[in-house]
């Protein structure tokens, strides 16, 4: 009797009878055939290819030759694999650090107001999103013509608000009556005294570019203790004289002229109307030089060529951010959710500022959740492929090099040193284990 | 609280947080207006993809997205029309989808398999071995491109469904491996022993009782690895040529960006949506799987 007790118990248990013979391999069969596969293919697909690699890395571009530690020196010389580390080390310090921040001052605004749900929708959904996707997303943003990119006709309708752009930023005199470039503007050679009228002519002006409430140019009477003039657009289709107002000429509204003394200093200005005529009522005795003012020629906004090898890195970093700001402030949000209300309460009524409170108690509370969104964060950007490369064009990929992108190129794209591309992967690796170690810790301790 | 209570409480009370909860109301307005700029302003790029790959053809190399909105007649939905049309494109979604779904069914069935050996079965180096299997989570994939790459080549498995799904299966399993086993030493004891002593085999009390008792680890795992698979880029720029999945199909358009985004913006349009409706349908798998992600 007791023999099957054991026997029920050892069953129970998942053990293998205590007897020899055919049961002990039936329950090793068992075993087997619930291991077996996921250690096959583990075997097979991981473990298999790291000593591979590992291996690999030593060897040269053809496989023969072992060459030692000569893929790793140039790993460390070749210009290209520099950048590559310099830039990876720049998102390492940079991002996960930003993103943290990010997403706590977002989750503290949630905090503060009720009906948070699309806000927080809309921030969370580039998770959802790949990062090759978003790449593609957001190389469209970052199209340098401001007619086609959004960043740069945002920048564009700040600028313009600000500091409008030339009317005329092509035009040329017409005759050499004036002189001078667009940076300075163009001045009357010959002063005026008042009762003078200046006719300044240009050209090289675009049909499309003459403003549209343009008339008829027409030459200004002169004034009695004044100067006036018109600015036009010295061309007639067909023909014509330089420096003479003739019909079908069209006056150019919106110029800004200048009277300038004659020390060249900028006394009195005005813009010219539809005509293209302008008047300085009351000059005070002395020569004048009318001029037509720089910012008339000043060149409109051509766009920030974010996809450029200077700002690609940063470029790219911020489109990162903004796929991930969502993740840390919902991982935040629930972080400050947990924190229980009457300790903020207690250090309120002990009479601390809203500051203090957080600062002095949030923050040191939250603290192990911000370790876990930065952690997390360092252990993506340390891989971070995707992203790059569908956002930098291939011009610019030497300039936004990381680690995983330069291990992939050296690889496959196109130089096949598979020599180099393991030893690559092995830094990168290296890299990895520390990070890792300790993400793996907290999740065995949290799980 | 009773009914008795609440009519006792009712008329001032409520008057006096009506009149409160407007004042801080108001006093919320400037954090209200913030928080809607910055949804907003985190909205714009997606809806820019969106408009874009609504614009005419002819138009879209002059014209801004934001130009459809005040012009309607600019958009048409003859691109999605196009890209439908368009072999190369709906074959790579269906290799997407085939790799997708074969890379999240084979990983879970076979982790779970796994996790329930390391949970309920008892062997010599049991706990040893389950560490090991947590350990290759430190592998990053890079490590494995260059040998699967030749190995691949000497079997047949280059630019192959198969070796994209074997390829994402391994990577997935241990991490797998290691969720799920947390999650079935959970289950309680007796109910696995009085199965056991029931006659049960373990393959009975595996996939009639483990496995439906561990149906919300496994959804938030499949949604997870689904979508990881769904959206990668890496394995499938490496190991996929002809047979390509969306993602590869669309890098390969991108070498002439602006002369190919009548094509581009469609089809990565069409390419976030599903991952976009997963992520909709089952929203909040989706934190534990992001933050679980980071050890792949």
């Amino acid at each position: 009797m007791s023999e099957s007790v054991t026997e029920a118990e050892a069953l129970a248990r998942g053990l293998p009878p205590d007897d020899e013979g055919p049961g002990i391999w039936q329950r090793y069969g068992v075993v087997a055939l619930f291991l077996g596969p996921a250690l096959v293919l583990l075997a097979v697909w991981v473990v298999y290819p790291t000593i591979r690699t590992i291996i690999r890395s030593f060897y040269d571009r053809s496989g023969d030759e072992f060459i030692g530690l000569d893929n790793y020196q140039t790993l460390f010389s070749d210009d290209t694999l520099l950048t590559a580390i310099r830039n990876n080390v720049l998102w390492l310090l940079i991002v996960p650090a930003l993103v943290t921040a990010i997403g706590l001052v977002f989750a503290v605004l949630l905090e503060r107001v009720r009906f948070s749900v699309a806000f927080k929708v809309a921030v969370f959904m580039p998770m959802a999103i790949s990062l090759f996707a978003a790449g593609v997303i957001w190389r469209l943003m970052y199209e340098k013509d401001p007619d086609q990119g959004t960043v740069n006709a945002a920048i564009a309708v700040v600028k313009d608000a600000v500091s409008p752009s030339g009317v005329l930023s092509a035009a040329q005199p017409s005759t050499d009556a004036l002189e001078g470039g667009p940076r300075g503007g163009l001045v009357l050679k010959t002063p005026l005294a008042a009762g003078g009228v200046a006719q300044l002519g240009l050209t090289g002006i675009r049909s499309s570019d003459v403003p549209a409430d343009a008339e008829q140019a027409v030459v200004p009477e002169p004034l009695q203790g004044g100067i006036t003039g018109v600015v036009w657009r010295d061309f007639k289709p067909g023909g014509g004289t330089a420096g003479e107002v003739e019909d079908e000429e069209l006056g150019l509204p919106g110029v800004t002229v200048e009277l300038r003394d004659d020390s060249g200093r900028s006394v009195l200005d005005t813009r010219t109307e539809a005509d293209g005529t302008f008047a300085f009522e009351e000059v005070e005795a002395g020569s004048y030089r009318p001029a037509i003012g720089p910012d008339t020629f000043s060149e409109p906004f051509a766009g920030v060529s974010w996809l450029g090898a200077s700002l690609i890195t940063p470029a790219i970093m911020l489109s990162y951010i903004w796929v991930w700001a969502g993740f840390a402030m919902v991982v935040i949000a629930a972080g400050l959710a947990a924190i229980p209300r009457d300790l903020l309460e207690a250090a309120r009524t002990d009479g601390a500022t809203e500051r203090q409170v957080f600062r002095r108690v949030t923050i040191p509370l939250l603290a192990p959740v911000l370790t876990v969104v930065f952690i997390t964060m360092l252990i993506y950007v340390l891989k971070v492929f995707d992203i790059v490369i569908a956002v930098a064009p291939g011009s610019v990929q030497d300039d936004a090099n990381v680690i995983a992108l330069a291990m992939w190129r050296t690889s496959f794209g196109g130089i096949n040193d598979f020599g180099l591309g393991a030893a690559i992967a092995v830094f990168l690796f290296l890299l990895v284990i520390p990070i890792l170690a300790v993400n793996i810790r907290r999740f065995r301790r949290e799980v | 609280m009773t009914t008795a209570e609440l009519e006792a409480q009712a008329p001032g009370a409520r008057e006096e947080t009506t009149s409160a909860r407007l004042v801080r109301y108001l006093s919320k307005t400037p954090v209200y207006l913030f928080l809607a700029f910055l949804g907003l302003l985190w909205l714009v790029p997606t809806l820019g993809l969106f408009f874009t790959s609504l614009l005419q053809p002819s138009v879209v190399g002059t014209s801004g997205w934001w130009e459809i909105l005040s012009e309607p007649s600019l958009g048409t939905l003859d691109n999605y029309r196009e890209i439908l049309d368009n072999e190369a494109i709906t074959s790579a979604l269906l290799t997407t989808l085939w790799v997708s779904l074969g890379a999240t069914i084979l990983p879970i069935f076979l982790a779970a398999l796994a996790a329930y050996a390391f949970a309920w079965l008892e062997f010599p180096g049991r706990d040893w071995l389950f560490l090991i299997v947590v350990a290759l989570l430190v592998v990053p994939i890079q490590m494995a491109l260059i040998p699967i790459f030749s190995l691949y080549n000497d079997l047949g498995l280059f630019d192959t469904i198969l070796g994209l799904i074997l390829f994402h299966t391994a990577f997935g399993l241990p991490f797998a491996i290691f969720l799920l086993r947390n999650f079935f030493i959970g289950i309680p004891k007796d109910l696995l022993e009085a199965a056991r002593i029931d006659g049960a085999s373990e393959m009975r009390i595996f996939l009639r009782l483990i496995l439906p008792l561990g149906l919300p680890a496994v959804a938030s795992l499949a949604i997870f690895q689904f979508l990881w698979v769904w959206n990668d880029l890496l394995v499938a720029l490496t190991f996929a040529r002809d047979t390509q999945p969306i993602t590869v199909a669309i890098f390969s358009q991108m070498r002439q960006f602006s002369a190919n985004i009548e094509i581009i913006a469609p089809a990565a349009f069409v390419s976030l949506a599903i991952p976009l409706a997963v992520f909709f349908a089952f929203q909040r798998y989706f934190v534990e799987g992001l933050l679980a992600g980071s050890v792949k």
